[in-house]
């Protein structure tokens, strides 16, 4: 403990250098910014914009899937295009499927990524590590501004011409050609692609910077086996983003010639192959997934520990379990093309690939547990939310053992079960860290403390809410509905309406969300350094809340003795 | 502990229900052919690979799968009951334990072994044409190979089109094409084929033999996109490519109608380009190819058929 007081008192203890400090104010302070922390509001602040776009798309979706028959988007159409009759049911078809394909990339590439590598990773890695700041800031600052550019593209994509008569492009986050290239001749296609590598441009250079961070920046005395678990997921997560992006970049820079130029990489009639984009867009897709939930796990470890008052239990095999999820994720992209007509050997091989990735997740999970084992546990808002993960992570991961198995998928492929297994580990997965994360450090990062009980109820509606739309779609997809399907056959009308009540449900609770961010804004509780006492050991809270402008002008030095 | 209470409660009633869902996903009356209102478990099989693929799921995957979340659901009821501040006010400080953390390591991978052996025998079966030696598992995946099937005697090729199915006797060189029924102004609800449930039903349904193994090639019409023919009684799903001929079998041992819709995104009309199947006896085949190649008109072949019920 003297440790950390000492840390404290390095860290607020240099006021009188602030006065060297140069802290803009204004719009300069965030338009020019190249501080870790301002960086990582701003990416935040984007992601919550960029979810609500993405969350109002979804709702969008289940209003419609609510009934059997098309019940609202033939009018939206008819609103949007002014037309009527059949031609607002053909744009209502149309246009569903431009929002199931806006509704997968918003989330995907301007709501999870922004959030976890842009916001948290940004905000408390260099903390963490005891650096001042990442390594390049002016990058830092780019990484962040291309985002915003790449969303306004994006969203533009959807009022140009996609489909021959009809805005935006509906051919899914996959972008499957020849749907993607003769199938949509409009430009909104081509917005699509410029989106997708600015925002690639985005996440390599933001991914650059942090590998680079933790890699050169640890205050002395914190080896790599010393280092935050959170930091361990941001490394392991770099360097997924470092491989898996310029191969999206160099696939969608294919469609792009393909569509444009002539080329015919994946037009069978010019001797290419649509299957080659498949294999291409899952190399990157397949780690892509990772990508979202892996810097989760490193958020869920340190909460568990810090509530349950308890080291983390088998740090090195949480960290290298990370390391081997993200090897593996490179090596089983084909688990999404079963029926694509592959041959058998191959499908044996990526049944096998597939299912090892079980046990570093299998590790994980226990490991967790067992760090909770034994612990004196406070059910703090952070701590429910990582609760509601591990469970929520392991139904969804076990329906990934299930879907591994070529010879099962041939059942469930492209059938609901699949958006329920994916929306399991991403929108209850994924999402729940990153809710675990944002009321683990709000208090951090704005200096004040929200209502545990407006938190608490924010996670049990939601918890309830979105098991209510994500359980039933496991039924759906067994029965046999297949995805990114705008109607279907009346047997599959019971849970798909209970599905949409979820929605309703997840989405109030999107509404106390925001509620208790505004309240705990508007009443100000002062939040102290540290809130969650003598469980919370990781650098970040040996400095004030929020932390100064610039942190570590003293680097501090970890004790050789010290646990991490 | 308020919250913990609440906790324990909804767990136990969450354990209750996962505890009874296979056995209960196993005993409901499920479609054959068709989604029943409600259906949470897979179309009731009629070939014998969807018989393999629903005894894997239902047998060692759901098995396994409730298992693990009910352990891991158990495990963090004790940890919310014993582990809380109240109950234990001093935590422990242990941060390892070699011998648990081999089993939890060595235990999955055992676990992963057992349900592979299975799996790819499932797999295999699937991907391998019969030609009339092979043994298949059938329901019985841990046989090893036990049901026999014949070797293909009829070739179909399917072709995407957006948005539609053309159906082709390869042998016979005659094709025709599937739409479905309805209109989109009516939200399909169709009157042409009462008792066919809308969105399933089309005009010319694919005529199949009973008890013959079929022999499916699937492609897309070039300039195409891609499309995937799915029979989920059936238990086939595989995508039709532009410029790819895949290949997979059936054999189903049902008459009746069994339907799918097609399963890889392929524009606007993709909800709305479903596949029917049409099993009749061999003599009813007979009758209804030998029509169809004279008359080159499926609606007049298909008259030689029983009308259905």
């Amino acid at each position: 403990m003297s440790q950390a007081a000492h840390l404290e008192a390095q860290a607020t203890g240099h006021g009188h250098a602030a006065h060297d400090d140069h802290t803009p104010t204004g719009w300069r302070r965030w338009v020019l910014s190249t501080n870790h922390k301002d960086i990582g509001i701003m990416y935040l602040v984007f992601a919550i914009i960029a979810g609500i776009v993405g969350g109002l798309l979804s709702g969008f979706m289940r209003m419609e899937l609510q009934e059997p028959g098309i019940q609202i988007f033939h009018g939206l159409a008819a609103m949007v295009y002014g037309v009527d009759g059949d031609s607002a049911i053909d744009a209502g078809k149309q246009m569903f499927n431009v929002f199931t394909t806006a509704h997968a990339l918003i989330m995907v590439f301007f709501m999870v990524m922004p959030a976890t590598m842009g916001g948290f990773a940004n905000y408390f890695a260099p903390l963490m590590i005891g650096a001042p700041d990442t390594a390049f800031p002016r990058i830092n600052n780019i990484a962040f501004w291309l985002l915003p550019v790449a969303f306004i593209l994006l969203l533009m994509s959807l009022f140009f011409e996609g489909a021959a008569g009809t805005t935006g492009f509906g051919g899914g986050w996959t972008v499957y050609p020849p749907l993607s290239t003769s199938g949509h001749p409009g430009p909104a296609m081509d917005f699509a692609i410029l989106s997708l590598h600015v925002a690639g441009v985005s996440s390599i250079l933001g991914a650059i910077n942090l590998i680079t961070t933790i890699l050169n920046m640890r205050a002395p005395g914190m080896t790599i086996h010393k280092m935050p678990l959170f930091a361990w997921s941001v490394l392991v997560t770099g360097f997924l983003l470092l491989l898996a992006l310029p191969v999206l970049a160099g696939a969608i820079t294919m469609l792009l010639t393909d569509r444009n130029f002539g080329t015919s990489f994946f037009a069978p009639e010019g001797g290419g192959d649509p299957v080659l984009f498949q294999h291409l867009f899952w190399f990157f897709g397949h780690p892509e997934v990772y990508i979202m939930i892996l810097p989760g796990f490193g958020i869920i470890s340190h909460i568990v520990s810090t509530f349950s008052r308890k080291p983390i239990f088998g740090y090195m095999a949480m960290a290298y379990a990370m390391v081997a999820i993200g090897f593996v994720g490179f090596v089983v992209w084909a688990h999404h093309m079963y029926t694509t007509g592959l041959s058998l050997d191959v499908q044996r091989y990526f049944v096998a690939a597939t299912m090892v990735i079980a046990v570093p997740t299998g590790v994980k999970i226990f490991s967790w547990i067992a760090t909770m084992w034994g612990g004196s546990i406070t059910f703090r808002t952070p701590m429910l939310w990582a609760i509601g993960f591990i469970f929520l992570f392991t139904v969804g991961g076990v329906t990934g053992v299930v879907l591994a198995n070529a010879g099962a998928d041939r059942a469930l492929h492209d059938t609901y079960y699949v958006v329920a297994h994916f929306h399991y580990v991403l929108s209850l997965g994924a999402v729940f860290s990153i809710f675990a994360g944002w009321y683990y450090w709000y208090p951090k990062m704005f200096g004040y403390m929200y209502s545990e009980f407006l938190g608490k109820l924010h996670f049990w509606t939601m918890f309830v809410g979105v098991n209510l739309i994500f359980f039933p779609q496991h039924f759906l997809g067994l029965a046999g509905m297949p995805r990114r399907y705008i109607d279907y056959p009346d047997a599959f009308t019971l849970w798909n309406r209970v599905s949409s009540i979820g929605y309703y449900v997840t989405f109030i609770a999107m509404l106390i969300f925001f509620y208790a961010t505004w309240e705990a804004s508007r009443k100000k509780r002062p939040a102290g350094d540290n809130p969650w006492g003598d469980g919370a050991t990781t650098l970040e809270w040996t400095l004030s809340s929020p932390p100064p402008f610039h942190q570590f002008s003293t680097l501090p030095k970890i004790d050789s003795t010290n646990a991490h | 502990m308020v919250t913990g209470q609440f906790v324990r409660k909804l767990s136990a009633a969450a354990t209750a229900m996962l505890a009874l869902m296979p056995a209960y996903a196993s005993a409901q009356e499920v479609g054959k052919g068709h989604p029943e209102p409600g259906q949470f478990h897979l179309q009731q099989s009629v070939t014998p690979i969807m018989d393999s693929i629903v005894a894997f799921h239902d047998g060692p995957l759901m098995w396994t799968i409730t298992f693990i979340v009910l352990f891991v659901l158990a495990l963090l009821i004790v940890i919310v009951v014993r582990f809380n501040a109240k109950a234990n006010p001093v935590p422990a400080r242990f941060t390892h334990n070699t011998l648990i953390e081999v089993i939890w390591t060595v235990v999955p991978i055992i676990v992963l072994i057992i349900i592979a052996v299975p799996s790819f025998g499932v797999l295999s079966d699937q991907l391998t044409t019969p030609d009339g030696e092979r043994k298949y598992l059938g329901s019985n995946i841990f046989s090893f190979g036990e049901v026999d099937v014949p070797a293909a005697s009829l070739t179909i090729k399917a072709t995407g089109e957006q948005w539609y199915w053309t159906y082709e006797y390869v042998d016979d060189g005659v094709y025709f094409d599937s739409n479905i029924l309805g209109k989109a102004s009516d939200n399909y609800v169709q009157t042409v084929k009462p008792g066919q449930p809308r969105l399933l039903a089309v005009d010319n349904e694919l005529v199949v033999p009973v008890n013959t193994t079929v022999s499916l090639q699937v492609t897309a019409s070039p300039g195409g996109v891609i499309h995937a023919f799915a029979v989920p009684s059936f238990g086939i799903k595989i995508d039709a490519v532009p410029g790819r001929l895949n290949e997979t079998w059936f054999n189903s041992r049902e008459t009746g109608l069994f339907y799918g819709q097609c399963s890889e995104l392929c524009g606007k009309d993709h909800a709305y380009m479903p596949i029917a199947v049409r099993v009749v006896t061999a003599e009813e085949f007979q009758a209804f190819i030998t029509a169809l190649k004279e008359s080159r008109d499926y609606a007049s072949a298909v008259a030689v058929l029983p009308a259905i019920q």
